[in-house]
């Protein structure tokens, strides 16, 4: 007898509860009681979703997001593995950049104005280790601060404060967070346990829909492992909810068969079915490309290729899925990965690990077009060249949770763990957030000069702020911000600062102005 | 048969299924000394059967052993001197003039009588913390397995007697006999004050017969109530009146025979008994001599009280279905054992453990952790930190919260749910499934979450499992395969498929990537430097959520 996995990860085995100190059964529990009756009123009103998708192995953004208007030092820069002209799929509205050419199912979400690229999504002094990186990722930490805990756990821990013991109840009747593909994501825990549940696998989704068992063998321990397995299945507060939200729905769109589609699928499905859940997690990897990413001779076709048309039609799929149910109003999607990857090719047709990198943001009230600008490539990057960052990830985070979940004020900055820019990234009327960008943005405009460059030991910085919070920052070829020149609140208009480079190498430097929603990059030459 | 075949989920095909029993694959092994691999895993067995839990250091420290050996050594009662059991408690509601009042905080009470209803309640809770205690800090041998076992066996409840030092004495002769006579065993209970008082022997006079005692004697103590034929209601009656004139001096806490309220007539058993005639007297010696009768009358039916208490080791060490193979290989040899050593108990439990049929793989993961089992092993084995033992309020502070763990899970020490213990060991047909509910498997796993996730304070100090330091004391951390398997063989008793395996670690120790490098460096970057949180951090959180994970799965349940 060939027998298949043996540990069925399904719903019940990797949900776990906290018991109560106390001896309080969970069951005594009604929405009478007074712990529920506190409670009541402190968790928004919303039905909007949020879908995060995980790219593990740091996706090389530059051969995602191709920057047109720096082709020739793109070009120059991965000469192996760089996509040609002619192939990059442009996007409407903007002739500075482009995407993949495997990536069709994204050309259209942006040209339907369905997706927002937001470009150089990183974090000062950036961790190039898979296992920090993600961590950092996940817990919404500063690169040289520990957090135990999570953004997304922190955020549903403020919505929801007290889960698990009191839930599910009348205000929340379903899971706060689902994950699917991962187990016990940093990203979910809240400062006391673990605010999502886990399924596994997709296989094994359907398995545990269907009441698919695996099978034990008919000996004293089987029979007790099996008891235990059906105890566990009765003692999941949501087993029933999450079947009965999956009944609901019968049909749905095709996706392709890939990990990612399957993924989505149950997603859809959920979210259709019902499930007030706030937030999905899928993941897929494969994106640490240091080998192979392109084929020798053929670059638009390789692992690299493979790995986005996955992402791109397995979205394109759940969004026309979501459309078709019906629900494409609730829900708003975010692809991230925990670094992108070195300027420079390596002479193995791949890339190494490097640091910023765009992301998508995605759904029917997304504010669509691109956010930032391309990256600044050097005419001749070294082997550790980095892309810099112009948007802090965490800005990314903070303006969804503000635009989309109508998380505000010090709840936002609690969750955050600081204040961060606020970038128009979606659209919800009820968090009063409008498609109109009040933000101007001429593209010629250069909000931030130096002069004189190259300069030897002292440039000066002109900036021009809208007013409010303004922030001047340089950094050097990985990342890290070597100095912060401004960091206050400025009246309208242009200003000027000095920045001394003394006992700071030869080299390529970047200013980096931050004020509002607007981000801009300025490289500079320090010379002899 | 191939162990390690079995192990992986072979299916023999030659095995006979005439063997099975409710549906489970009988065991055909009996007692013929084991003499198969000693490895992690069959030490690993043997000590979470006779220990809380099987500790690293105790796996490596028996394994240098053969087996008889590591079965001698667990087999004695530990010779360490055992600290008394502390006043952890204030004098909130117990009055100025009771016994108790005087005894300063952190200070023995065992000394001294209190009858005052609030203080007994409180040392009784002290006493259960202690007993937590010991369980805690157990040396290498059976004895605080055991003496659970007998307090099941012989159960009584301080609800009902309410004295600190009835439990405490209580406590000690069970410790005493645990692995003694049987038959000094059983005569020393009788007259022990907890169990006077609990089932009213005590109030039982020639005036007044109590058959309370007489009956579980004979019905849950000795006999059984399984016998045909079996003693008879007047058979409970006679022994009833055997048993009159016993007391208990509240004031001293002193047990005393009154011949004033001995039955001082013969009393008359049935033909179960052979007709037995067990003479009244009716001098100061009376009581111990007619006991005495009365317990040789009992035991001379030795094959129903050796059968039954050997029924009742059996269900507690290896499995509660026994099957007619096991009935023929097993319990009757072992009884025939029992009976021809004189109702020595050490005997029995030697060759029980030294036994194939102990060590067959079939025997594996079959025992559902008791929630005293899952508690305290669980700290054991993950060696997780106690306070210094100088910090009494630390200590007590852990100890009352795992006690409390236990009681929610539904098992109270000192406080078993009735005379015959808990129903996990006598209630057919779950038996030890009892243990398992929809409300306290939660329990036991949010026990875990709790002492993985949040720890518990103690007056300052932190009690919280460890799991970097775990994975340090295995012998290949830095190697993912080499941790999850060795940590397995420390957690799980039952195999799981290479496939879940694989699944786990790159879900949780590579994070999703492919390459066992990405372990192996994050692994030897914290080792090269300890000291860098960031390192440290990147371990232990992939750390934590792999052993939350593992505690969590239904096969972390059986030992």
């Amino acid at each position: 007898m060939k027998r298949r996995a043996f540990v069925r990860n399904t719903i019940p085995a990797a949900l776990t509860l906290p018991g109560l100190f106390n001896g309080l059964s969970v069951k005594a529990f009604t929405d009478q009681h007074p712990l529920v009756q506190a409670l009541l009123g402190s968790t928004t009103d919303t039905d909007k979703v949020l879908v995060l998708i995980q790219l593990n192995g740091g996706n090389d953004g530059l051969n995602t997001v191709i920057p047109i208007d720096l082709y020739g030092n793109y070009f120059n820069a991965r000469q192996n593995i760089a996509i040609p002209l002619n192939k990059v799929l442009t996007l409407n509205g903007t002739a500075k950049t482009g995407i993949h050419p495997s990536m069709a199912g994204f050309q259209s979400l942006f040209n339907e104005g369905k997706m927002n690229i937001v470009q150089s999504v990183g974090y000062p002094t950036p961790s190039f280790s898979h296992f920090r990186a993600t961590d950092i990722w996940m817990s919404g930490s500063d690169a040289d601060q520990i957090v135990t805990n999570g953004w997304m756990g922190r955020y549903l821990n403020q919505e929801f404060p007290g889960y698990p013991e009191v839930y599910p109840n009348t205000q929340m009747p379903d899971p706060l967070a689902i994950q699917i593909g991962s187990i016990s994501s940093l990203a979910l825990q809240g400062p006391v346990t673990n605010m999502g549940i886990s399924i596994s696998d997709p296989s094994r989704f359907y398995d545990f829909l269907d009441g698919v068992e695996d099978p034990v063998p008919d000996t004293r321990w089987g029979k007790e492992l099996k008891y235990i397995r059906q105890i566990g299945k009765q003692t999941e507060k949501y087993t029933a909810l999450i079947k009965a939200a999956a009944a609901k729905v019968p049909t749905q769109g095709s996706y392709p068969s890939n990990d990612l589609g399957n993924e989505l699928k149950i997603v859809a499905r959920l979210i259709k079915g019902g499930l007030k859940t706030r937030v999905y997690m899928v993941s897929t990897g494969g994106f640490d490309t240091h080998a192979s990413q392109t084929n020798n001779g053929d670059t638009v076709t390789g692992n690299h290729a493979n790995l986005l048309y996955k992402l791109s039609s397995a979205v394109k799929a759940f969004m026309d899925d979501l459309k078709g149910l019906g629900v494409d109003d609730r829900v708003m999607g975010m692809t991230f990965s925990e670094f992108g990857r070195r300027i420079k090719s390596n002479a193995s047709f791949g890339t190494d690990h490097g640091a910023a990198a765009p992301l998508f943001v995605f759904g029917k009230h997304v504010r669509p077009g691109v956010t930032g600008n391309s990256p600044a490539i050097p005419a001749s990057p070294g082997l550790n060249d980095n892309v810099v960052y112009q948007y802090d990830f965490r800005s990314v985070y903070a303006s969804l949770l503000s635009q989309w979940f109508c998380v505000k004020g010090t709840d936002l900055q609690t969750i955050m763990l600081k204040n961060f820019q606020d970038i128009p990234l979606a659209v919800n009327a009820a968090c009063g957030t409008t498609g109109l960008d009040d933000v101007i943005r001429p593209d010629s405009e250069q909000l931030i000069l130096n002069y004189p460059n190259p300069f030897v030991e002292t440039t000066t910085i002109t900036f021009k702020t809208k007013g409010g919070h303004t922030l001047v920052q340089v950094m050097d070829t990985l990342g890290r911000v070597v100095k912060t020149l401004v960091d206050k609140t400025f009246a309208p208009g242009s200003h000027s600062v000095s920045f001394d480079s003394h006992a700071l190498p030869r080299g390529v430097y970047y200013a980096r102005l931050q004020n509002g929603g607007i981000q801009q990059v300025r490289p500079m030459l320090k010379t002899r | 048969m191939d162990r390690r075949a079995f192990l992986s989920l072979t299916r023999k095909t030659d095995v006979p299924e005439l063997h099975l029993a409710e549906g489970v694959r009988g065991i055909l092994s009996g007692l013929t000394p084991y003499s198969g691999p000693w490895t992690n895993a069959e030490v690993a067995h043997l000590l979470k059967r006779t220990m809380f839990g099987a500790a690293k250091a105790d796996i490596d420290y028996f394994r240098s052993m053969s087996t008889s050996q590591a079965v001698d050594a667990l087999l004695n009662i530990s010779a360490a001197a055992q600290p008394l059991p502390l006043k952890d408690y204030d004098n909130d509601d117990i009055p100025a003039d009771d016994g108790d009042f005087p005894v300063p905080m952190w200070s023995t009470w065992i000394n001294t009588v209190s009858k005052d209803g609030n203080a007994n309640a409180k040392r009784m809770q002290s006493l259960k913390s202690w007993w937590i205690g010991q369980m805690v800090n157990q040396d290498r041998t059976i004895t605080e397995k055991l003496i659970l076992f007998w307090h099941n066996h012989f159960a009584t409840e301080s609800n009902e007697y309410n004295r600190g030092r009835f439990g405490y004495t209580h406590y000690l002769l069970l410790r005493q006999f645990a692995l003694g006579n049987f038959k000094q065993f059983t005569r020393a209970i009788t007259l022990d004050k907890a169990m006077l008082r609990y089932l009213n022997g005590y109030l039982n006079s020639a005036g007044a017969p109590d058959e309370n005692y007489a009956r579980e004697l004979q019905e849950l103590f000795t006999l059984g109530k399984e016998n045909n034929p079996n003693y008879t209601e007047p058979d409970v009656f006679s022994a009833a009146r055997v048993l009159t004139g016993w007391q208990i001096n509240f004031d001293t806490e002193v047990v005393t025979f009154n011949i004033n309220r001995h039955d001082k007539n013969n009393k008359v058993f049935s033909s179960f008994f052979g007709g037995t005639t067990i003479a009244g007297r009716a001098d100061a010696s009376a009581g111990d001599t007619e006991l005495d009768d009365l317990l040789n009358m009992i035991f001379a039916k030795n094959i129903e009280v050796s059968e039954f208490i050997v029924r009742k080791i059996y269900r507690w060490f290896c499995y509660y279905t026994i099957d007619t193979d096991t009935e023929t290989n097993v319990i009757k040899p072992l009884a025939q054992l029992f009976r021809d050593g004189n109702w020595e108990i050490k005997p029995v439990l030697s060759a029980l453990f030294k036994s194939e049929h102990f060590f067959d793989v079939l025997n594996y993961g079959a025992l559902i952790k008791s929630p005293i089992d899952s508690v305290v092993g669980m700290c054991r084995e993950f060696n997780v930190q106690f306070p210094l033992a100088s910090n009494n309020e630390q200590s007590y502070l852990c100890w009352s919260m795992m006690r409390n763990f236990a009681y929610v899970m539904q098992q109270n020490l000192f406080d078993p749910p009735g005379v015959s213990g808990w129903p996990a060991y006598y209630q057919a047909p779950q038996f030890h499934e009892m243990w398992i509910n929809s409300d306290t498997l939660p329990k036991r796993t949010g026990f875990f979450d709790f002492l993985t996730y949040n720890g518990f304070t103690a007056g300052g100090f932190t009690m919280i499992l460890d799991p970097v330091a775990f994975a340090k004391s295995l012998p290949s951390p830095g190697d993912p395969n080499a941790l999850i398997n060795d940590s397995l063989t420390m957690m799980y008793r039952v195999p799981i498929s290479d496939q879940s395996k694989q699944t786990i670690k790159k879900q949780i120790l590579l994070t999703n990537q492919d390459q066992d490098y990405y372990w192996t460096n994050a692994w030897n970057s914290y080792v090269g430097n300890p000291a860098d949180t960031t390192a440290y951090e990147t371990v232990y959180n992939r750390l934590r959520s792999l052993y939350r994970y593992l505690m969590n799965l239904a096969e972390y349940q059986l030992v």
